[in-house]
């Protein structure tokens, strides 16, 4: 009886692009042992998703295993019928999806979901797997834990319903369980509790795991040894905590190094200036409920203002104010002195160009059919009147600018960029009309680590560059550690702290933002079981439902 | 120009026998007054004649020629049904998109006009409009258009709904980009695909309709040559249809000359558009 449970030898998995079949792994190997937990990271594209489903005999549609071996306790997975393959999945091997909202039927309660593998599967009667639920419920944390399994997916919090999904992945108590980034889409305070759920119920059910995210951090409280993924093929592998003292390729030490990026002080700052943007007394909202309740905020010329607060703190409701999309109920903006129209519509266009704003997701913030020079060229000629010739010129400069080879880049349409590209357009767009204050809301958080970095650098450069202000909105502490001057704290619509980054950095804090800055996952392997223990009993604490 | 010599290289087989046989009817229709051996509407023969010399798919009741009634029909009821298709895009569209970009009163207003069109049964509907206003080719273009142009509406509302959520709209907004521009530049070429096969599946419901009008006696009025109207004429000949010879046989088979010029032309349609939806459903170049 080995302790061997998984055992993926050279695996090479092909997808099918353009009528050609493509390389997505390239010659992979994994094993695992009973009850260990493997942390298989890095960026988007490297394959991490790809060789996690293998390791249950699946891949995605337009994907095949191409070459090797998988061999899950001993039973071939590569040329196993569908029928044994469906035996497994669910009953002894698991998977629980990033998006928990999105994997859910929301036609079906919790618990009918729950119930359902373990009773296809014949483990369990519909009456045992019901009270098996709630045992589990339980174990995991989640409020009320004989109720909530009848409540349907819409009814439940983000971090409930991973944890939920968690828990229906032990159902059938299976050997091994994949976790596809189940943290990712959460607010760092949510994540800490179901990290901790995670980590507790794998653990005492020697259940194996292969934990995928891009999150070093987290990968460094989960795992027993962490593999590093890049373009399909292995960096390194070793136990977490050599790994995380001692990496040994380039290519680890620079996703480590990311985060120690820190922005030298702005060299000009206008401080004998009057500010540039001030927010009186504004309270905003949907409706008849107030988002925002009285907001006082004032941004001084050149400097980095960074807003932080989880989901639903108001971040962006504000900056959707201050562009002038959703008119307030109540308070003043003013604009280098001069008050601003509630309504972006009654604004003159001038005053409209100096305030610029970068969206979270530059997928959508692009219109797909048009074409980089038409997205950059049209604030020029709306905003400057540049048209024919100097139009051509200053998109060109712009590229420059932006670090994209013009010649290369300015007849692309936006799906022929990668995810960085696409955001340096969309920066590239804002420095068109000439703003001297653009509002960037979680402009990094959909990048990987190091595109991220990439694009906080050019950021800082141009800040340094052109005057720019900037109005920060995010929710990850590393990004305000590396570039603000001022921190905002926010939670349910109003302010909770605000000064210069080393006051709100450094004790005494607030409490709500001793809670956000103690949930920001550390490098240290020991940074959750210490946490855990300082809080005690206050992480059990329910979240409202 | 380069881009669609592109995408005919790709295109599936299915999608050539669509495209060979849309470009057949309009090349008939184009050509009629060349390609027809006789004239649209003139007795040149004897009722009812066989297959055979000069009038290859005979003759009907008053003595005119099948095939180039058929050659003429195509010319009058894929252009009618070509102009009212036309017709109900711009209508439907334009107020569809107006709809969804200026929402409130506007948006409220339109779709309940739309509301009570559609919750008339169509046939019942343009039959009674028609009664009314006599069977001219305007009022019948006119009437089917508008009773269209109300899916038409429907569609364009929900997909330009769907883009306007999208950020770049809100970048265009910030911007302070009037609705002209946002409708034309950022809606119109990301609508453009669904829009386009739904013109395509809209054109052979149009023509149907005409030809179903025509056939219950409403639509295009004789002696214009019509499908829908010649097989009506000829309806009542199936029942004498005698397989004992060729010629005899030939005779019961003449309803289902212009019945198969519908229902080719329909297939032929319906392939095409099945290639433009799957192109637009998600390979993008």
């Amino acid at each position: 009886m080995t302790d061997l449970l998984l055992e993926m030898k050279d695996i090479h998995i092909e997808g099918r692009s353009d009528r050609q079949w493509k390389p997505i792994i390239k010659g992979v190997d994994l094993t695992l042992n009973r009850g260990e937990i493997l942390g298989l990271i890095g960026e988007s594209g490297a394959g991490k998703s790809t060789l996690g489903l293998a390791a249950m005999g699946y891949t995605k549609g337009g994907c095949r295993i191409s070459g090797g071996s998988i061999h899950f306790d001993g039973q071939d997975l590569v040329g196993a019928s569908n029928e044994a393959l469906r035996q497994l999945r669910g009953a002894r091997i698991a998977y629980v999806a990033q998006s928990a909202a999105a994997a859910f039927n929301p036609a079906y309660r919790l618990i009918d979901q729950y119930c359902e593998a373990p009773v296809k599967h014949g483990v369990m009667s519909r009456a045992e797997a019901q009270s098996d639920a709630v045992q589990l419920y339980r174990k995991i944390r989640l409020p009320n834990p004989e109720d909530i399994g009848f409540r349907y997916p819409h009814q439940v919090s983000g971090g409930q319903l991973q944890r939920a999904m968690t828990a229906m992945a032990m159902a059938c108590r299976p050997d091994l369980i994949i976790f596809d980034e189940p943290t990712t889409a959460l607010d760092v305070t949510t994540q800490i509790e179901v990290l901790a759920a995670i980590r507790g119920i794998v653990r005492e059910y020697n259940t194996a795991a292969i934990y995928i995210t891009h999150d070093l951090a987290v990968v460094a409280q989960m795992a027993d040894k962490i593999k590093v993924l890049l373009r399909g093929e292995e960096v390194e592998e070793s136990s977490a905590r050599d790994m995380l003292a001692n990496p040994q390729q380039d290519y680890t030490k620079s996703l480590w190094a990311v985060r120690d990026f820190r922005r030298a002080p702005p060299a000009a700052r206008h401080l004998d200036e009057g500010p540039l943007l001030e927010i009186r007394d504004m309270t905003a909202g949907y409706g008849a409920v107030d988002i925002l309740k009285g907001i006082n905020l004032t941004i001084t010329r050149g400097t980095t203002v960074a807003v932080v607060g989880e989901s639903g703190s108001g971040k962006s409701t504000m900056a959707r104010v201050v562009m002038g999309l959703l008119p307030p109920s109540g308070g003043s903006l003013h604009h280098n002195g001069a008050a601003l129209p509630k309504s972006g519509k009654q604004r003159p266009r001038d005053l409209q160009r100096h305030i610029q704003m970068i969206h979270q997701m530059a997928d959508t913030a692009l219109n797909p059919k048009h074409r980089i020079k038409d997205i950059i060229g049209r604030p020029l000629e709306f905003f400057l009147g540049l048209k024919g010739r100097a139009k051509d010129v200053r998109i060109r400069e712009l590229l420059t600018l932006i670090e994209l080879d013009p010649d290369e880049f300015i007849n692309r349409m936006p799906s022929e960029l990668s995810g960085g590209q696409k955001q340096r357009v969309c920066i590239a767009r804002a420095l068109a009309a000439e703003p001297d204050f653009i509002i960037c809301d979680e402009v990094t958080s959909a990048l990987d680590q190091l595109v991220a970095e990439g694009i906080l650098r050019l950021l800082d450069r141009l800040q340094r560059e052109m005057d720019l202000t900037y109005m920060f909105i995010t929710h990850d502490i590393a990004t305000v550690r590396s570039i603000a001057d001022e921190v905002v704290v926010m939670q349910n619509g109003v302010i909770v702290e605000q000064g210069p980054k080393e006051t709100i950095f450094s004790p005494p804090h607030a409490p709500y933002t001793e809670l956000l800055l103690s949930s920001v996952p550390e490098m240290d392997p020991d940074w959750l079981t210490g946490l855990l223990k300082e809080r005690g009993a206050v992480v059990t604490s329910e979240e409202p439902l | 120009m380069h881009n669609l010599s592109h995408h005919l290289k790709d295109a599936p087989v299915s999608a050539w026998i669509g495209i060979v046989i849309v470009v057949f009817y309009a090349v008939l229709a184009l050509g009629a007054p060349f390609l027809a051996p006789f004239a649209e509407s003139a007795s040149v023969g004897k009722q009812y004649m066989p297959w055979t010399s000069p009038h290859y798919l005979g003759t009907d009741a008053l003595g005119r020629d099948v095939l180039s009634r058929l050659i003429y029909g195509a010319r009058n009821t894929v252009g009618i049904a070509l102009v009212t298709t036309v017709l109900a895009f711009t209508l439907g569209a334009t107020f569809g998109l107006l709809a969804a970009t200026i929402g409130g009163w506007f948006d409220a207003i339109s779709s309940r006009v739309v509301d009570v069109l559609m919750a008339i049964p169509p046939l019942i509907f343009a039959l009674l409009i028609l009664t009314i206003t006599g069977t001219s080719v305007i009022a019948l273009i006119l009437v089917i258009a508008i009773l269209d142009s109300t899916r038409v509406f429907r569609l364009s509302r929900a997909v330009a709904q769907g883009i306007l959520t999208m950020d770049y709209i809100e970048v265009a907004r910030m911007r302070g980009e009037g609705m002209f521009w946002l409708i034309r530049k950022e809606v119109l070429p990301n609508a453009a695909a669904p829009l386009i096969a739904e013109f395509g599946l809209r054109f052979c419901f149009v023509f149907l309709f005409i030809s179903a009008l025509s056939f219950l006696g409403l639509g295009i009025q004789p002696p214009t040559a019509d499908w829908g109207g010649m097989v009506r004429e000829s309806a009542k000949l199936i029942s004498f249809a005698n397989f004992a010879t060729f010629q005899t046989a030939t005779f019961g088979l003449a309803p289902l000359l212009p019945a198969g010029a519908i229902a080719l032309l329909t297939i032929g349609v319906n392939l095409v558009v099945d290639w433009v939806l799957h192109m637009s459903s998600g390979l993008k170049d």
